[in-house]
């Protein structure tokens, strides 16, 4: 509990300074070790009517600017465009209601704070506190009343009830830990690990342009070309299953290089005439990417700028990436279109407790 | 006359005479580029002995006498018009200094003398021409579809807002604001420095019709707030509440504690 006590002596009104001041009649004093200072509305009386109209003034213009945002919203058309320096063209509407309203707001706020530090009494008081450390007498009886509740419940006599009590307490976080592991809608008769590490990628999927939707061919990759592309099908699976993740797993980015340019793969020949197929999922944390420097092969995650060669196994270069971004071995089907020859090898995008270390 | 004088503050004539404005250089210009891609993809014979002559004196020291390349600069063996026209007329090439890339400029050569070496490049091997203006036509294109697409495509380096961003090693992709509908075609057809190439079979041109309505329509897009902090999103904003916002408000604390005089 705190309260304002105002410590007053005998006649209320002499400071270490022995200058009269605070008002008397409200029994307020000032503190003894705080040195007081005189405020000019206090000693002048011409300047505290002066302080009056100033804060009487701030609360009129703060009535007229209130009216002024009514009469402005009214008049002001609401597409208005209007040139200020700095802010460049902005919405005449928005820049003169925001002004009204904030000036009336702030005037009424100012004079109120004007008020108190001019003409309110100005005392230095004291606010007392009680300790943070409770009174001996409370702690002892506390103690007492838990060692009476021990006592009484017969907590250490009765052996076989404080030993099923604890069994129940120790088991009950279960259901709530079983939940958890359940937060992941696992469909029935498949694993978690197993769902992280595999998707829609099989042999003979085609590969189709994301946005498009249209399958690709070699010839229509040049060299230092880049496509975003998913499974065929995608958007049938996605709304079968009501969600993203097949899309968030299967999605890759076809990239070009010079077949000469190609230092290693995950796979033998598993490029398709220089087209090379890479996760779009950082091994991260899972960020999508697809910022891909056609001259240096480098696949860099904006995230955490997790930096991969593609010309090179997909292999970390730079970054908190730990692992190399999978490759997806693709090959033609006999009408010409790429496909993928088979899944991914490892599991794509960020580690997970159960992931082999490769 | 009186008609003219009582409403020529209408807000209205403002819009009409920037219209006019606008189309007058749209006619002039296009009279002038309109011959260009034509030309360009074959070439008058004179334009191409203009512009080799043009790649001897500016280009040829760093890309090669017969453009086959050299330690200093790729070869333009097949890059085709387009790359020409992109590099040149932004002011990219030639090159002001050696660095990370090279950065768009004042552009040293006039539309013609563009045009020249372009038509010469074109005519080493067959690359990329430059577009014609059915190409360009952007005004039937979705600006939604073209949002999609250039989230997909672009915004991972141009940033969602079209705004630029940084890549590796000093290395950046440009701000899209000053880009013109032609600039942005041959982008995405020839993969300038580290952009990679967008072809007109992943991309269909009624796809870059549709990216390059969408990268107008952010051009044009009204910033009715005032300060848009470089449309970078959340992170400029709130640094921007942190620093300038928050000084702000400890100001007003610090005077509501001062004791008056």
């Amino acid at each position: 509990m705190n309260e304002i006590t105002p410590m007053s002596d005998e006649n209320g009104e002499v400071g270490n300074d022995g200058h009269s001041h605070a008002p008397a009649k409200l029994g307020y004093s000032p503190v003894a070790e705080i040195p007081h200072r005189l405020r000019v509305t206090d000693t002048d009386p011409k300047a505290a009517r002066r302080a009056e109209r100033q804060v009487a003034s701030m609360f009129t213009l703060s009535m007229v600017f209130i009216i002024l945002s009514v009469v402005a919203y009214v008049t002001i058309d609401k597409f208005a465009v209007v040139y200020i320096p700095v802010l460049g063209e902005v919405g005449a509407s928005n820049v003169v209601l925001g002004l009204t309203f904030g000036i009336a707001v702030f005037l009424i706020g100012a004079g109120a704070i004007q008020w108190a530090k001019k003409l309110m009494p100005d005392v230095e008081v004291v606010q007392e506190r009680h300790d943070m450390v409770s009174e001996k007498e409370d702690d002892n009886l506390a103690a007492a009343n838990y060692e009476r509740g021990r006592e009484e419940s017969g907590f250490a006599r009765y052996k076989m009830i404080r030993r099923s009590l604890l069994g129940a307490m120790a088991l009950l976080p279960i259901p709530i830990i079983v939940v958890l592991r359940d937060l992941w809608i696992t469909p029935p008769g498949e694993n978690p690990t197993e769902i992280l590490s595999t998707t829609l990628w099989t042999k003979g999927k085609r590969i189709v342009s994301d946005g498009t939707y249209l399958p690709v061919r070699p010839e229509d990759l040049p060299v230092g070309g880049l496509v975003s592309a998913l499974p065929e099908g995608i958007l049938e699976v996605q709304e079968e299953e009501h969600n993203l993740n097949a899309r968030g797993k299967a999605a890759i980015i076809l990239v070009r290089m010079d077949p000469e340019q190609i230092r290693s793969q995950q796979g033998e020949g598993w490029d398709y005439n220089g087209i090379l197929a890479y996760s779009k999922i950082c091994t991260h944390v899972g960020c999508p990417i697809a910022l891909y420097e056609q001259r240096t092969h480098h696949l860099l995650c904006p995230c955490h700028q997790s930096t991969f060669d593609l010309a090179d196994s997909g292999a970390v270069i730079f970054g908190p990436a730990a692992r190399n971004m999978p490759q997806l071995p693709i090959s033609v089907d006999e009408e010409g279109y790429l496909i993928s020859t088979q899944d991914f090898a490892v599991p794509v995008g960020p580690s997970f407790w159960e992931r082999d270390r490769t | 006359m009186k008609f003219i004088s009582a409403r020529r503050r209408n807000p209205f004539v403002a819009v009409l005479l920037l219209v006019a404005a606008l189309g007058a250089v749209g006619i002039t210009f296009s009279a002038v580029s309109n011959i260009q891609p034509a030309q360009a993809s074959l070439g008058t014979q004179t334009q191409v002995e203009d512009g080799k002559k043009l790649y001897l004196e500016g280009c040829s020291s760093c890309h090669g006498l017969d453009a086959q390349g050299s330690m200093n600069g790729p070869t333009l063996i097949g890059v085709g018009a387009a790359a020409v026209h992109f590099q040149v007329s932004t002011g990219r090439m030639p090159l002001a200094a050696p660095g990370a890339q090279a950065t768009a400029k004042e552009p040293i050569y006039d539309v013609e003398e563009v045009a020249a070496m372009s038509a010469y490049i074109a005519s080493l091997a067959p690359g990329p021409a430059i577009p014609t203006s059915e190409d360009l036509d952007y005004s039937n294109a979705d600006v939604a579809e073209g949002g999609v697409l250039f989230r997909i495509n672009c915004a991972q380096c141009h940033q969602a807002a079209g705004q630029g961003g940084a890549l590796t090693q000093g290395k950046y992709a440009p701000n899209l604001m000053q880009a013109t509908p032609q600039e942005i075609y041959e982008a995405m057809v020839t993969g300038p420095q580290s952009m990679p190439v967008f072809s007109n079979e992943t991309l269909p041109i009624k796809d870059k019709q549709a990216v390059t309505a969408y990268i107008m329509a952010l051009q044009e897009a009204p910033s009715p707030g005032g300060l848009s902090l470089g449309r970078l999103g959340p992170v400029a904003e709130g640094l921007f509440m942190w620093v300038a916002v928050f000084a702000a408000f400890i100001g007003a604390a610090v005077w509501i504690g001062i004791k008056a005089r």
